[in-house]
C-alpha cells in the first residue's frame, strides 16, 4: 500500500544529460469556476495574494503559484502543510458562487527537471514544440502514455506534474529520455 | 500527420494529444421522434472523402470539446471553432470554397 504521508518516490533521482528529481511533496489545489469573474480573481488575491493567470501561464506569490490549467480551472500550488486549510479558505470565500475547490495534493506527483537541455529530453516523450516555451509557461500534454503538465518553472528547469498513480512510469520514463549519450539536440 | 489548434486553450498539436468525437453539427432525436429519426440521427453518418466537420476533445490538454473543419482525403484543416456552434461559420465555410470551388457546401 502506497505510503501516503511520503511523496510517490522519495528521494528519487536521476543525472542524466538533464538532472531528473522527484520534488517532494507539494500542496495542490484544484480551483473551478469562471476564471473571467472578478470575484474569483479577488479571492484568490486575498486568500494567496496571487493574480489570475493569463492563458497557459503561471503567477506567483511568494511560495505560492496559480496555473491555468483550462479555459475554467486553476490548479494552485503552495506548501503541502498549508494546502489543506488553503482550500477549506477558498471555498468559505466562494460559497454561492458558481467555483469549485478539492485539494489534490495527494493525487499527484511533481518531478523537477534541470539542465540546459531539457527541452530535449521532454521531445523524446512530449508531442510538443518547445521552440516557443517560456519562463513562466505551462502547457498540458502527454508524456509517452500519460497526461502531464509541463511548467517552465525556472531558467533551464521544467516542473513536471502528474498523477500520483504513474510516478513510477512517469520517473522510469524521464531517465530513459535523460540518459547520457542519447542527446537529440533539438533545442539545446 | 494531423494538427489541430484547439480553439479552448489556443495550443496547436499532433492528433494523438486529442481524441476524436466523430461527426459535428448533429441534430439529436430523442424521446419522442419517430424511429426512422433515431436510426438516422444514431447511426446514419456523412463519412465523406473529402470535406469533413467533426467534434474533437483535447483529451490531454485542457480537456475541452471542439470542432474542426478537414479534408479528410489531405488532412487539410480548415479551422477549428467552439463546440457551441450550430453550424459552420461564415469564414471557415469561405476558406472550404476557395479551397475545393466544387465542394458542394454544408447541408
Amino acid at each position: 500500500m502506497s505510503d501516503m504521508l511520503n511523496s510517490a518516490l522519495p528521494g528519487a533521482g536521476f543525472a542524466g544529460f538533464v538532472t531528473v528529481n522527484e520534488a517532494g511533496l507539494r500542496g495542490m489545489i484544484t480551483l473551478r469556476g469562471d476564471l473571467s469573474s472578478p470575484v474569483l480573481a479577488g479571492v484568490l488575491k486575498d486568500a494567496m495574494g496571487l493574480d489570475m493567470p493569463a492563458q497557459r501561464r503561471v503567477t506567483q506569490a511568494g511560495t505560492a503559484f496559480a496555473a491555468w490549467m483550462s479555459p475554467d480551472e486553476l490548479l494552485l500550488m503552495l506548501p503541502y502543510d498549508q494546502a489543506g486549510a488553503m482550500a477549506q479558505k477558498l471555498a468559505g470565500a466562494l460559497a454561492g458562487e458558481f467555483a469549485t475547490v478539492a485539494n489534490v495534493s495527494d493525487a499527484r506527483a511533481v518531478f523537477t527537471l534541470q539542465g540546459a537541455a531539457v527541452f530535449d529530453a521532454l521531445a523524446k516523450i512530449c508531442p510538443v514544440d518547445f521552440s516557443d516555451f517560456a519562463e513562466g509557461d505551462i502547457r498540458r500534454t502527454r508524456a509517452a502514455q500519460v497526461a502531464a503538465a509541463l511548467w517552465v518553472s525556472g531558467a533551464d528547469q521544467v516542473t513536471l506534474v502528474c498523477f500520483r498513480s504513474v510516478a513510477q512510469y512517469m520517473f522510469d520514463l524521464l531517465c530513459a529520455a535523460a540518459a547520457p549519450g542519447s542527446e537529440p539536440a533539438l533545442y539545446a | 500527420m494531423l494538427t489541430l489548434t484547439c480553439p479552448c486553450c489556443g495550443v496547436t498539436a499532433e492528433e494523438t494529444e486529442f481524441s476524436p468525437g466523430g461527426e459535428a453539427h448533429l441534430k439529436r432525436f430523442g424521446p419522442g421522434s419517430s424511429d426512422q429519426e433515431y436510426e438516422a440521427y444514431m447511426f446514419n453518418r456523412k463519412n465523406p472523402r473529402g470535406v469533413h466537420f467533426e467534434r474533437w476533445r483535447h483529451a490531454y490538454g485542457c480537456g475541452k470539446w471542439f470542432l474542426a473543419a478537414r479534408c479528410t482525403m489531405t488532412l487539410e484543416v480548415f479551422g477549428t471553432y467552439a463546440a457551441q456552434t450550430l453550424e459552420p461559420p461564415a469564414e471557415i465555410v469561405a476558406k472550404i470554397k476557395d479551397r475545393h470551388p466544387g465542394w458542394e457546401g454544408y447541408s
